[in-house]
């Protein structure tokens, strides 16, 4: 079984059309028409988002969740918004017609697997986002889709209703019981693993989420891949202020760039101890 | 149209400032057709002897139109950078200015034997902040621009980045003209804090008025010399304002990290205005 490294596809820089916003628990779903990235986009990318007042410097970055298309516009993506953080209350404000500044697709995907083989996908609050277009893909290559969708509460957590079109079961995990299993990733990734005998698992949530998911995994023989968020102040590559420490193919201790040499990084070669 | 800084002709008055443009590789796609070419010229980040990993996150953080930064100045060491890095600069079509950071005086005099020997780079750009003790001293940074032209090929121009510290800038750029700087770059970062109090650099525009201020200063107080400025440069507004002062090029930074189609902007915003 190999899993290819997932490929780069360049950027573009476009002043984007928020078309529509709308609240979906505790999150708003955006949906934005930015030329040049639907056609880009690969399961994983995010794009960087500017604010609006530019005495804030830092780029925000967000998942893509969906390219969808609309009519007359070709297509657009949607974003899902935690409205909380200074960035994050800005873009859920906004109203429907607003121009957003957004870089796209950016980033490493998920590298997919060159055979239909068993997946696991694994998601935590918003940062599941990600992993609804990735079942999509796998789903169309011939792979069994499982998947764990996790949050804090119901309304923390992606609706797996569609999913379920893709994948083969749905496994739905609340820290407070309000829907699903009660408990965390952590405490549901061994039988997940087990039930589904998943060959290759992708993960997207907390370091503590991602770094379950990696031991479990190796534990279990199956490939990792794990989409880390640490804060990517240019999100572009070009700062270095966004270091994964990891582990080079030689065995040698680097620092990675989350924002160009991942986020989607093999969660064997995450240092997640050092990851704080 | 053309500028003239220390010998070399830049397509434009815009460089990339040390630090901001990743490895060069990252900045293409946001330069359009053109590439690297569509800058007057392109400064790595400071290259160090051996490699460095880089210091703890966060390292860049927002503070009101600034960023404070605390990269420890992560780069493959300069063996790796003239064998993975360079050639690649070399074939981009722009003047590449290679930043050196070191610990010691000797530090730098090594750096630049080793890049005097290798073919691509313009320029040199001395980093004296890197400096283990008296980075601010400007008898240090005459000390560093000595010994590194003494080891440096003629007819290579040395750039001195320094710091816009309105009290000793004019003293500090007086010393390196006279151990042979070809120009000088006002400036370097703001010293700062970020805010578990570990020493940073503050850049963006919040610094721009106090860099403007120093760069003033110097070129009138040596109409002759060569003066890069920088410090929060965000539009060809900012640009022009620091050429009026008498600067002959300029630098962006921390603009690109908020938008890194900046540089294609202002670059040909600025050669319209040579024409
Ligand atoms: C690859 C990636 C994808 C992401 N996708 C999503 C998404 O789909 N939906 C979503 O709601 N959020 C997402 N995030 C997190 C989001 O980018 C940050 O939480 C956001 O930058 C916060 O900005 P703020 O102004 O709302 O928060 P504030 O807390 O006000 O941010 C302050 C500063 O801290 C930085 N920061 C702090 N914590 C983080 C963090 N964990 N990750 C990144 N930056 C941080 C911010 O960039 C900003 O500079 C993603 C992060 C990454 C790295
Ligand atoms: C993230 C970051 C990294 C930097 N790294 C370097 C560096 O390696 N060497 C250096 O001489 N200056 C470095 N600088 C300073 C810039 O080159 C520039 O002089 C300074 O930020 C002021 O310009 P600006 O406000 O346009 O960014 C860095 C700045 C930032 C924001
Ligand atoms: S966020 Fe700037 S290099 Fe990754």
């Amino acid at each position: 079984m190999t899993v290819a490294t997932g490929e780069r596809a360049g950027a573009v820089h476009v002043s984007g059309e928020l078309l529509d916003t709308k609240r979906i628990g505790a999150f708003r779903h955006l949906t934005v028409v930015a030329p040049g990235v639907p056609e880009r986009f690969r399961p994983g990318n995010f794009v960087a988002i500017s604010l609006g007042d530019s005495s804030f410097l830092a780029r925000r970055s967000y998942w893509v969740h969906r390219v969808r298309p609309v009519g007359g516009y070709g297509a657009a993506i949607q974003l899902v918004v935690d409205p909380n953080g200074v960035g994050g209350a800005w873009l859920a404000g906004l109203p429907a017609g607003s121009r957003i500044k957004v870089t796209g697709p950016l980033g490493r995907p998920f590298a997919l697997p060159k055979e239909p083989v068993s997946c696991l996908l694994v998601g935590e609050g918003y940062s599941a986002a990600p992993l609804f277009p990735l079942a999509e893909r796998l789903r169309e290559r011939g792979c069994a889709v499982t998947m764990v969708v996790a949050g804090a509460d119901e309304a923390h957590l992606l609706s797996s209703l569609e999913a379920r079109r893709s994948v083969r079961a749905v496994t739905v995990v609340t820290a407070d019981g309000s829907v699903g299993q009660k408990g965390r990733v952590a405490g549901v990734i061994e039988e997940a693993l087990a039930r589904s005998q998943a060959e290759v698992v992708y993960a997207a949530g907390p370091h503590d989420t991602l770094h379950a998911v990696a031991a479990a995994a190796e534990a279990h023989g199956a490939w990792s891949q794990t989409a880390v968020e640490v804060p990517q102040p240019c999100a572009t590559g070009l700062c270095h202020g966004c270091p994964v420490p990891v582990v080079g193919e030689d065995g040698v201790a680097r620092v990675a760039r989350a924002c160009s040499d991942g986020p989607v990084l093999r969660g064997d070669r995450v240092r997640w101890g050092d990851l704080g | 149209m053309t500028v003239e800084l220390a010998g070399l002709t830049l397509a434009n008055p815009l460089l990339v400032a040390s630090g901001c443009g990743g490895t060069g590789r990252e900045l293409v796609p946001c330069l359009g057709e053109q590439g690297l070419a569509a800058l007057g010229g392109f400064v790595t980040r400071s290259i160090t002897l051996d490699a460095r990993a880089g210091g703890p996150a966060p390292r860049v953080v927002e503070t009101p139109s600034g960023l404070l930064h605390a990269t420890g100045l992560p780069n493959p060491g300069i063996d790796l950078f003239l064998a993975t890095e360079l050639p690649w600069l070399a074939r981009q079509d722009t003047r590449v200015v290679v930043s050196v950071a070191g610990r010691t005086i000797g530090e730098y005099a090594e750096l630049a034997r080793r890049l005097g020997r290798s073919p691509g780079l313009a320029a040199i750009e001395v980093n004296v902040d890197a400096l283990e003790t008296g980075s601010g001293e400007p008898f240090q940074a005459a000390s560093v621009v000595a010994a590194v032209k003494r080891d440096l090929p003629r007819g290579l121009p040395v750039l001195v980045k320094i710091r816009p510290d309105l009290v000793r800038v004019v003293e500090t750029v007086r010393v390196v003209l006279e151990a042979g700087a070809d120009a000088v770059v006002v400036g370097t970062a703001q010293p700062a804090a970020l805010p578990d109090g570990r020493p940073a650099g503050l850049s963006g525009p919040a610094v721009r008025p106090l860099a403007l201020r120093c760069v003033t200063e110097v070129c009138a107080a040596f109409p002759a010399a060569q003066v890069v400025g920088g410090g929060g440069i965000a539009t060809a507004a900012d640009a022009r304002s620091f050429l009026a002062a008498g600067a002959v090029a300029v630098q962006v930074g921390a603009a690109l990290l908020h938008d890194p189609t900046t540089a294609a902007r202002l670059a040909a915003d600025l050669t319209q205005e040579l024409v």
